[in-house]
């Protein structure tokens, strides 16, 4: 069924009868061509362009609880396009244009909404540093503006403008950055990729990965051994545990991302606001409620809930940036566990396994990269080859040297 | 979440800095091959459930070695490091 105006119109006057869940149940099959361990955004995402893009159908995804309920169902659904370093910026800037046409590919409303995000400076080093992004954002082809201080007030009145530690100076503005309704992305990709003849296998967990030779084989699960030539290990949070199962150790700590959600409130925050020094970014979701973040607990966990340190920082920060929120009551607090890699930067890349391939390390920013992730596993899956605009996301630059640092902070486990 | 330092006991966890794994305590010799060097500076076995890994306490100044469960943050041992190599 296409969603359009008419059925809700044709639904709504037939009682809702007529509506049918989006995806199959399917039994997993002895035999594919292909297997995609991992049904979050991002191994969903693969799936659907191997369909789509590839003509790859006899495929299967396998997600060991039901679909969207990792990371893509645990973020701050910001989505924007301002990396600096070539190897991110051409990356992240195709990922936006297919956020872009996303909603229309997949006949699914993931609530884009381009209501700009704005990376607050605080001093004049920050500022030389905010302008050369901004070129570097121009010269990839997308957009950046540098706001000045007043510039900014007019947009954001409602900042603390003289906090005597972190005095605003100005911003940059990336008009087309925002956010997305997280789990209709997974949700979109689901329907879309069934439609094509994925199974899309729940309650499904690999427990091992069979290799011949040097040589993926097929994978043995809670519902029995399934063979393929190829295999994708898209489980950022697991990546580990999973890469483990085929003897791979991998450049990846997890760590733990604390988020939060008020109550709802009218209208307050129009824009998607990043603090940077403070370690805060916030957003009002369409329900009303604030939502924002902060920094990395800093330690290696996997409990999915982090603590009240990470809490206090977080708040703190928020109330020297805007302290109009702090009679807004918090409703909820959760963590995502973050895949980091030393330098901060993610991969996508065959292992030294043939037909095993990795997708992984997404630090904390998978969720706008979840279209151009599919995008670019699906092409490497698919040719063996990886994408143009993903080349650098290679498994072995850590011990080759050819680093993807961002943050320009060093290569190794705890700075990022 | 609270960690034990071998010099005074149970303090909170606002206290350490973080390291990393207990791979640190491993350092190759200087003429190591280059891929013993990438190893020990960055593949991890990032274990979820028991981990050892190496924290500093910052008012004492004692580097640590913390086992713990990284599922459950239950913290149950921390040993100098000279006593965990």
């Amino acid at each position: 069924m296409r969603f359009n105006a008419w059925q809700i119109l044709k639904q709504g006057l037939s009682g809702n009868r007529g509506w049918h869940p989006h995806w199959r149940k399917p039994d997993p099959k002895p035999d594919y061509d292909a297997i995609i361990i991992g049904g979050g955004g991002h191994g969903l995402a693969t799936a659907y362009y191997l369909a789509k893009n590839h003509g790859l159908t006899n495929i299967a995804v396998l997600e060991k609880g039901y679909l969207g309920g990792g990371n893509i169902g645990r973020n701050t659904t910001i989505v924007r396009a301002n990396y600096f370093l070539p190897g991110n910026s051409e990356f992240y800037s195709h990922s936006l244009k297919l956020w872009e046409g996303l909603e229309a590919d997949l006949n699914y409303n993931v609530m884009h909404s381009q209501r700009g995000l704005i990376n607050l400076f605080h001093s004049d080093g920050q500022r030389d540093a905010f302008a050369r992004r901004g070129n570097a954002m121009l010269a990839q082809g997308d957009d950046a503006i540098l706001l000045g201080r007043e510039d900014v007030r007019k947009i954001l009145p409602y900042l603390d403008y003289d906090q005597a530690r972190f005095p605003i100076y100005g911003g940059l503005y990336h008009k087309r950055g925002g956010t997305a309704r997280h789990d209709a992305v997974a949700w979109g990709y689901a329907r879309g990729a069934d439609q094509r003849g994925v199974d899309l296998i729940e309650n499904c967990e690999v427990t091992g990965i069979s290799v011949d030779q040097g040589r993926v084989t097929g994978v043995t699960t809670t519902r029995g051994q399934i063979r393929a030539r190829k295999v994708a290990i898209v489980v950022a949070g697991r990546s580990s545990q999973v890469a483990a199962m085929a003897g791979l150790r991998l450049p990846i700590e997890s760590h733990i991302l604390q988020a939060f959600v008020t109550e709802g409130l009218k209208p307050v925050i129009d824009h998607v606001i990043s603090f940077g020094m403070g370690h805060f970014y916030i957003s009002q979701s369409d329900k009303g409620g604030l939502v924002f973040g902060g920094d990395l607990d800093f330690y290696a966990s996997y409990a999915a809930r982090g603590n009240l340190p990470g809490v206090e920082q977080v708040m703190e920060a928020g109330m020297a940036l805007m302290p109009m929120i702090g009679r807004a009551k918090l409703l909820r607090s959760w963590g995502g566990i973050m895949d980091m890699t030393p330098d901060g930067s993610p991969i996508i890349d065959r292992t030294p396994i043939d037909g095993l391939y990795l997708d992984a390390g997404w630090c904390y920013g998978g969720f706008k990269a979840v279209p151009a992730s599919g995008w670019c596993m699906a092409h490497l899956m698919a040719t063996d080859e990886p994408h143009p605009v993903a080349r650098r996301f290679r498994l072995d630059r850590f011990a080759t040297g050819d680093l993807l640092d961002e943050e320009g902070t060093g290569s190794q486990h705890n700075l990022h | 979440m609270r960690l034990i330092c071998p010099c005074c006991g149970w303090r909170d966890r606002r206290e350490f800095t973080y390291m990393g794994a207990d791979d640190y305590l491993h350092r190759p010799v200087p003429d190591a091959p280059p891929e013993a060097w990438d190893e020990y500076l960055h593949n991890r076995t990032n274990p979820a459930g028991a981990a050892r890994d190496l924290w500093y306490h910052d008012p004492c100044g004692t580097w640590v070695c913390i086992t713990r469960d990284t599922i459950t943050h239950a913290v149950t041992d921390g040993t100098r490091l000279e006593d965990a190599q």
